[in-house]
């Protein structure tokens, strides 16, 4: 109940700032482009095909939406440090944390409101490009299942980005600062797997399994892997954790 | 109502405050009292549940910060030093929130923000943006958002920092005006302030707790005894001669122990006049002057002011006060609890 409470909060005030609109503008405008850009390739490709008198086979989930998807999941990474990033900073700064910290709330209550909230912004952001996605199904006939697979895939991983973000937002007081810390991880863990593919090693391998862009891949190709669904999970738990072990420290520093 | 003993706040390198122990009765307002840094917030967030004590405990309406936080979160309302508001939110939006937050039951929310609003006078900005008010609006939503959940405990921390002096009094007013109702503490470094709202003061100085007592008692005790200014006119004449036999005469009245002069313009003489332990000497410095010919021009009684008290107490290091054991609120507390080495 008072987790909902916050996450109402947190809700209005994202829309009574320009962050919202923001994020929401510059997305829309960039998965559309890509989308715009993957079609355009898929036309042509297919126009040359038929030319050619070729019956090559052409997959619309594989050519337009797997790739659309893939870009989504890159453009999310640095979005998500600007949803994230006023959730504890802005009330740090402004002193209103002290009200929420003093009112009978559980620390988790107030933390998990706040992840909710930024969750269903970032969900609201991929309805935008759903949107996209429909014009294929008004014109074509694409599988919607390895579709939907694959939004699970950006939800789950927007989940543990946005929870990282969260934490993040705790050490600080500035909000851009927040935000650059928080981007400056996300960039991280998406660059992480490119060491992977460098070498081989041990060592190598435990890197890329850090990376939560390599755990991304079995859900745009439509699978369901369990051992990626519990690494995105247990991330999200393991920030959320840290950020009330977070808010618990600032209370015995301040 | 409050119950604080041994209250402890240790940081890195420094003790914030260190071994507090007093005790509030039920619909007091004592005055929380301190230079800068002193340790008052801190301890507010302490009894706040807003930190844990390193050591010592706190009682608030008889549950204990560490063991029932949830309990005494729900019996205190605190106004931090800078009120706790979202400048995008309006102030029935903001004072609805906190509503939800603190627990006020959903069918009489919407009665008892009225009624806050009312109290607190922010009726009229009711569908403004908190960020658009003034500092005093502020203030007073802030309050509002104190006293909404009707806690026993009201917590305030410099409720009248940075507000212009009409503002100040219309803040004391509002808070003298909750007393009864609520149990308060209000932490200032404004004298006046105290020796105008509160009852009790508490006094600490770089953590440590320096006194605690009544205001009228903290006054009379520390002064010992009574002073008077008093104003003598010749019948005729005048010049220094005069004065100094003034001064000789009022050095005879019986139960005088001092007399100061003090500027002396022409035509008149002005001296603060000391007594001894526990006399009234004013009827006779005023039958002293009058027979011997003089006019009395003025006679009243200077009470020590906190101001005076409290940098003579703050001063003395080791200046650190016992708590009496039985203390009861309508007796008037002995002075033995106020440092008397502190004189």
């Amino acid at each position: 109940m008072n987790t909902f409470t916050i996450c109402r909060k947190e809700l209005s005030s994202y829309f009574r700032s320009p962050i919202a609109y923001g994020v929401m503008g510059f997305f829309a405008l960039i998965t559309g482009y890509f989308f715009y850009a993957a079609t355009f390739f898929f036309l042509q490709r297919s126009l040359m095909s038929t030319m050619q008198g070729q019956s090559i086979p052409m997959d619309v989930n594989e050519m337009v939406i797997k790739s659309v998807l893939g870009n989504v999941s890159v453009i999310t990474l640095f979005l998500i440090p600007m949803i994230t990033m006023r959730l504890f900073a802005e009330e740090k700064r402004s002193g209103t944390l002290e009200l929420l910290v003093t009112s009978p709330l559980r620390d988790w209550e107030i933390i998990l409101g706040k992840w909710l909230a930024a969750m269903i912004l970032y969900i609201s952001l991929l309805g935008l490009s759903l949107l996209n996605m429909l014009i294929l199904f008004a014109y074509g006939n694409p599988d919607w299942r390895p579709m939907a697979v694959g939004y699970l895939g950006l939800i789950l991983q927007g989940g543990a980005l946005l929870a990282i973000g969260t934490f993040i937002s705790t050490c600080t007081k500035n909000q851009i600062v927040a935000g650059i810390a928080g981007f400056g991880v996300c960039l991280m863990l998406w660059v992480l797997d490119w060491v992977s593919s460098f070498e081989s090693s041990t060592l190598y391998k435990v890197i890329g399994y850090l990376s939560v862009t390599s755990h991304f891949e079995s859900f745009i190709r439509g699978v369901i892997d369990s051992k990626d669904a519990v690494y995105y999970v247990t991330l999200t738990v393991l920030a959320l954790f840290l950020t009330k072990q977070a808010l618990e420290s600032i209370r015995w520093r301040a | 109502m409050i119950k604080v003993d041994g209250l402890t706040k240790r940081y890195a390198r420094n003790v914030a405050v260190d071994h507090i122990s007093f005790e509030v009765e039920k619909g007091q307002i004592v005055g929380f009292l301190g230079p800068n840094g002193a340790g008052k917030t801190t301890t507010m967030r302490m009894l706040t549940c807003f930190m844990p004590p390193t050591e010592g405990t706190a009682q608030v309406a008889g549950y204990d910060v560490r063991e029932n936080p949830m309990e005494v979160k729900r019996r205190i309302g605190y106004l931090p030093e800078t009120p706790p508001v979202y400048p995008e939110m309006e102030v029935i939006e903001y004072l609805q929130f906190v509503a939800r937050i603190k627990g006020v039951p959903k069918a009489g929310a919407k009665k008892r923000i009225d009624e806050v609003m009312e109290k607190c006078a922010v009726s009229d900005v009711r569908t403004k943006e908190i960020g658009k008010l003034s500092k005093g609006y502020r203030q007073r939503v802030g309050l509002a958002q104190a006293i909404l959940h009707n806690p026993d405990v009201l917590i305030l921390d410099e409720p009248t920092a940075g507000l212009d002096p009409h503002q100040i009094i219309e803040t004391r007013d509002l808070i003298k005006g909750l007393a009864g109702d609520h149990t308060i503490i209000l932490s200032t470094h404004i004298l006046p302030e105290v020796e105008q709202v509160c009852e009790r003061v508490v006094i600490i100085a770089k953590g440590k707790l320096v006194a605690t007592d009544t205001v009228h008692n903290l006054t009379s005790r520390l002064h010992g005894a009574e002073s008077v200014a008093i104003e003598v006119i010749p019948n005729n004449g005048g010049g220094p001669e005069w004065t100094q036999s003034v001064l000789r005469r009022l050095e005879q009245v019986a139960g005088v122990s001092r007399v100061i002069p003090r500027d002396s313009k022409e035509g008149s003489a002005l001296f603060t006049v000391e007594s001894m332990q526990d006399r009234h000497i004013r009827p006779d410095l005023a039958r002293a002057v009058i027979e011997s010919g003089w006019h009395l021009n003025e006679l009243h009684a200077v009470g020590l002011s906190l101001e005076e008290i409290f940098l003579e107490l703050t001063a003395s290091k080791d200046a650190v006060v016992k708590e009496p054991e039985a203390e009861t609120p309508a007796a008037p507390s002995t002075p033995e609890e106020v440092a008397g080495e502190a004189q």
